[in-house]
C-alpha cells in the first residue's frame, strides 16, 4: 500500500543524488501542524487552509510540482522530516539558530511580531517582572514564544505549557491563564476576532530581541535537500514581484 | 580507559541541556510529583479503609454502590478520568464565581482528585481481600471474648488485614508513582513534564527522558525497598519458622 | 439519543483503534514474555542477566516516559542510522515509526516485561515429573514444549494474562498524548470543540468497562478449556 510512496521517495532521493546544477525537484510532501489559525486550519468540512497553505500551494505551482500536505504534531514535527515523513515544514515555523543545527531553511516569507493576549476584564499594566509577577501564563511547548517568557518571566509568574494552541484558549477560556503569549495573527484570530469571549491585546507587539523571535518564519528542509530549499527561494521572489504574495497576504491578514 | 576519560570530557564540556536551569526544573518536578503522589496516596488510604469494610456490608444499598465505584474507576484509563475531572469541572454552571474555584483553577488540584478517587478504588479492592481472608480462629476467638463488632474489627480484623495488605500495596504505590506522569498533560510541571520541557527545548529526547527514567528508577528502588522493610518488621510472624 | 455533534463516527473509529492496538501490543508481550521467562529461566547466565535487567527496568520507570523515549528518541535513532548509510553508500531509506508503531511497540515491551513475570511462575507451577515423562517417551524439547509444558503453564498464566490484558487496556489511552488518534483522543478532542467533556469522556469510559467485561467472560471460558482435568481443590 504504501510502497509506492516509498520508492518514490527513493526515487526522488536518487534523483537528488544524481541531480547536479540542473537538479530536477520532483514531487514533494510539506509537514504543518493544525490548527494555528490563520496560518494553517482546517474548515468545517476538513479541508486544509490558511496563509501558509495558500503559499505554499502558490510556490509549489510556480515550481511546477505537486504538493502534499501531510498533519503532524509540533512535538515531532522536525523528527518526522528527519524521518522523510515529508520532505518540507511549512508551518508558522521560526528561523533560529537551535533549528539551523537540525535543518536547512528557506528565506523567510512572513516575520510576525508575538504579543500578550488576556481577558478583557483582567488588567495588566505592560508586560514585565513587575506586572506579570504571580499571574498564570500560558504558551504553547518547544515554541519560541516559550523560551522567550521561560527565561525572561519564569522565577516570577506560573508558566503553563500547552500541547496545541487550541488547548490552551480552552484553559484561558475558563478562566485558568491571566494572560497567553502567542504570535499575533494567531492570537488575533482565534482570541481577538473569535465568538468565545472578550479578548485583548496586552502591551506592544514584540519582535525584539532576535535571539528569541529570529529572523521570521521559513520553510524548513532537511540540510542535504539545498536544490529543494533554492528552488523555493527563487519561487518567492518571484510571487513577490508578480503580486501573488500580495494577494494571499491580504486575503488571511486584512490591507493593512 | 583514557578514550574514555577525554571522551567524558567532552561531553560535559560541551553540555548544554543539562544546565542549572533545567535542573532546577527537574528538581521542581520531583518535589511536585512527590506532593501529588504521596498526598493521592495518604488521602486514598483514609478513604478506602471505610470503603472496604462498606464493600463488605450486608446492606445492598452500601456495599453495590462501593462496587460500582470500584469498578468504574478501576475498569477505566487514569488519562479519562483525568481528562474528566479537569476538563469537567470548568462547565460546571457559574463555578468560576465561587470560592471551589480558587483551588480548581490550578491543575494540582483537580489532579489531586483524580488521582485520590483512582487509588482510593484499586486500594479498597486491596483491603477488602486482606479482610475477607482473615482466618476464621481469630474471628470466633473475638467473638469468644465477647467482643463487640466493632471492638473486633479495630482490634483484630484491621490490624492483620493491614499486614496481609502491604505487598498488594506497596505494589499500589508504585503503580501511583508511574500513573503520576500524566499529571504533565494538563500542564502540571512534574518530573515527566520537566522532560517534556526540556525534549521541545532542546529537540534532545534521550538526554531529557533518559535522565527522567533513571529517577523514575530510583524512586521506585526506594519505595521497594522501604515495603521490604515494613514487610520484614510486620510479617515475621508470617514466615515458615526457620530450622 | 445522546447528541454526539457528528463525531459518532470518529468516536467507532477510535475504538476501533484503540481495539487493534490493544490486540496487537498483547500479542507482542506474550511473545516477549515467553522469551523473558525462558530467558529467566535459562542456565546461562548472560540470558538471565539480560532477562532480569529487562524486567527491572522496564518495571521501573512509568509507561509514558517509556512511550515517549521511544516515540521521540526512537525516530531520531533510526535517522542517525539511515543519515549514516546514506553519507556512506548513497542509499536514501525511508523508515518511518508512525504513532501506531511506536505505540504497539512500547505497550508490547512493557507487558512483555510483566508477561515475563507471569510465565514465569506459570512454567515453574508445572509439575516436574510430566517433564521428565515427556522426554521418557522420547520427546524432543520443542515437542515437549508444546504437548506438555505450554498448555498445563497456560492453566497457572491465565489469572495473570487476564489481569495483564486488562492493565493494558487501559494503558493504550497514553498513545492519545503523543498523537495517535486512539477514542481517547477524539474524545478529548470533541470535548473542547463542543465544550461538552462529560458525554464524551463518559462514552469512552463506557467502552472501556464494555471491552473489560467481554475480555473477562472471554478468559472465564478460556480458563475453562485449560482447567479440562483438575479440579478445584477444597
Amino acid at each position: 500500500m504504501k510502497l509506492h510512496k516509498i520508492l518514490s521517495l527513493g526515487v526522488f532521493g536518487a534523483a537528488l543524488v544524481a541531480g547536479s546544477a540542473s537538479a530536477e525537484v520532483r514531487d514533494i510532501r510539506i509537514g504543518v501542524d493544525v490548527p494555528y489559525e490563520p496560518m494553517e486550519y482546517r474548515t468545517p468540512d476538513g479541508e486544509l487552509t490558511g496563509f501558509d497553505i495558500d503559499l505554499g500551494n502558490a510556490l509549489c505551482a510556480e515550481i511546477g510540482i505537486q504538493c502534499e500536505w501531510v498533519v503532524q504534531g509540533w512535538d515531532g514535527i522536525i523528527p518526522g522530516l528527519q524521518a522523510r515523513k515529508y520532505d518540507a515544514i511549512m508551518s508558522s515555523m521560526t528561523i533560529n539558530e537551535q533549528r539551523r543545527e537540525q535543518v536547512l531553511f528557506s528565506d523567510p516569507y512572513i516575520t510576525p511580531p508575538s504579543a500578550w493576549f488576556a481577558p478583557g476584564d483582567v488588567e495588566i499594566g505592560t508586560p514585565s517582572e513587575e506586572t506579570l509577577d504571580g499571574l498564570t501564563l500560558g504558551v504553547q511547548r518547544g515554541t519560541l514564544q516559550d523560551n522567550y517568557v521561560t527565561d525572561l518571566y519564569g522565577d516570577v509568574a506560573d508558566v503553563n505549557r500547552y500541547a496545541t494552541a487550541d488547548d490552551m484558549v480552552l484553559d484561558m477560556d475558563s478562566g485558568r491563564l491571566d494572560a497567553v503569549f502567542l504570535d499575533f495573527p494567531i492570537g488575533k484570530s482565534t482570541l481577538l476576532d473569535s465568538e468565545a469571549g472578550d479578548y485583548k491585546v496586552v502591551g506592544k507587539k514584540i519582535t525584539e530581541p532576535k535571539e528569541y523571535f529570529g529572523e521570521g518564519f521559513g520553510i524548513a528542509f532537511r540540510q542535504r535537500d539545498k536544490e529543494l530549499a533554492e528552488a523555493f527561494n527563487a519561487a518567492l521572489a518571484t510571487l513577490k514581484e508578480n503580486g501573488t504574495y500580495d494577494e494571499i497576504h491580504e486575503r488571511y491578514f486584512g490591507a493593512d | 580507559m583514557e578514550a574514555l576519560m577525554t571522551w567524558l570530557e567532552a561531553q560535559l564540556a560541551d553540555n548544554s541541556i543539562f544546565t542549572l536551569q533545567t535542573l532546577g526544573y527537574y528538581g521542581e518536578g520531583l518535589v511536585t510529583t512527590v506532593q501529588l503522589v504521596f498526598l493521592s496516596l495518604i488521602i486514598g488510604l483514609v478513604l478506602a479503609v471505610p470503603l472496604a469494610i462498606g464493600r463488605g456490608s450486608r446492606h445492598r444499598w452500601i456495599s453495590l454502590p462501593i462496587f460500582l465505584y470500584c469498578y468504574v474507576f478501576r475498569g477505566t484509563p487514569l488519562l479519562v478520568q483525568l481528562y474528566l475531572i479537569y476538563y469537567g469541572v470548568v462547565f460546571v454552571e457559574g463555578i468560576q464565581e465561587t470560592w471551589l474555584w480558587v483551588i480548581l483553577e490550578k491543575p494540582f488540584v483537580p489532579a489531586l482528585i483524580a488521582f485520590t478517587l483512582n487509588t482510593a478504588a484499586y486500594t479498597t479492592e486491596i483491603f477488602r481481600g486482606a479482610i475477607k481472608s482473615t482466618a476464621r480462629g481469630e474471628i470466633e476467638a473475638a467473638r469468644a471474648y465477647g467482643m463487640s463488632r466493632g471492638l473486633m474489627l479495630r482490634r483484630i480484623v484491621l490490624p492483620s488485614a493491614f499486614r496481609r495488605a502491604l505487598p498488594a500495596y506497596g505494589n499500589e504505590v508504585i503503580f501511583m508513582l508511574h500513573a503520576s506522569a500524566i499529571a504533565s498533560v494538563v500542564t502540571i510541571m512534574d518530573l515527566t513534564g520537566a522532560a517534556r520541557f526540556v525534549y521541545a527545548r532542546y529537540y534532545a529526547p534521550f538526554d531529557a527522558f533518559l535522565f527522567v527514567a533513571a529517577i523514575y528508577l530510583c524512586l521506585t528502588f526506594a519505595i521497594l525497598y522501604l515495603f521490604r522493610y515494613l514487610e520484614r518488621r510486620l510479617l515475621a510472624h508470617l514466615k515458615p519458622a526457620s530450622g | 439519543m445522546i447528541d454526539l455533534h457528528g463525531y459518532g463516527p470518529r468516536l467507532a473509529e477510535g475504538a476501533l483503534i484503540t481495539i487493534e492496538l490493544a490486540v496487537l501490543s498483547l500479542l507482542l508481550a506474550i511473545v516477549l514474555g515467553l522469551l523473558t521467562a525462558s530467558a529467566k529461566m535459562s542456565r546461562s547466565w548472560l540470558a538471565h542477566r539480560i532477562g532480569t535487567l529487562y524486567t527491572t527496568v522496564i518495571r521501573g520507570v512509568p509507561d509514558l516516559v517509556l512511550m515517549m523515549l521511544l516515540f521521540f528518541g526512537g525516530q531520531i535513532g533510526i535517522n542517525m542510522v539511515t543519515d549514516q548509510l546514506y553519507e556512506r553508500f548513497g542509499w536514501d531509506i525511508f523508515i518511518n515509526v508512525n504513532e501506531f508503531v511506536a505505540g504497539v511497540i512500547t505497550i508490547g515491551l512493557i507487558f512483555g516485561a510483566y508477561m515475563g513475570e507471569t510465565f514465569r511462575g506459570a512454567f515453574l507451577a508445572v509439575d516436574s515429573g510430566q517433564i521428565e515423562a515427556g522426554r521418557a517417551y522420547g520427546m524432543n524439547h520443542w515437542l515437549v514444549f508444546r504437548r506438555i509444558r505450554f498448555p498445563q503453564m497456560m492453566r497457572h498464566a491465565i489469572p495473570g494474562l487476564s489481569n495483564n490484558w486488562m492493565v493494558l487496556l487501559k494503558t493504550t489511552a497514553l498513545v492519545s498524548v503523543i498523537g495517535l488518534t486512539d477514542m481517547v483522543r477524539v474524545a478529548a478532542e470533541a470535548s473542547k470543540a463542543t465544550r461538552e467533556p462529560f458525554t464524551f469522556m463518559i462514552i469512552v469510559a463506557a467502552i472501556y468497562l464494555l471491552i473489560a467485561s467481554v475480555s473477562e467472560w472471554g478468559f472465564a471460558r478460556l480458563q475453562k478449556r485449560y482447567d479440562v482435568g483438575y479440579r478445584e481443590a477444597d
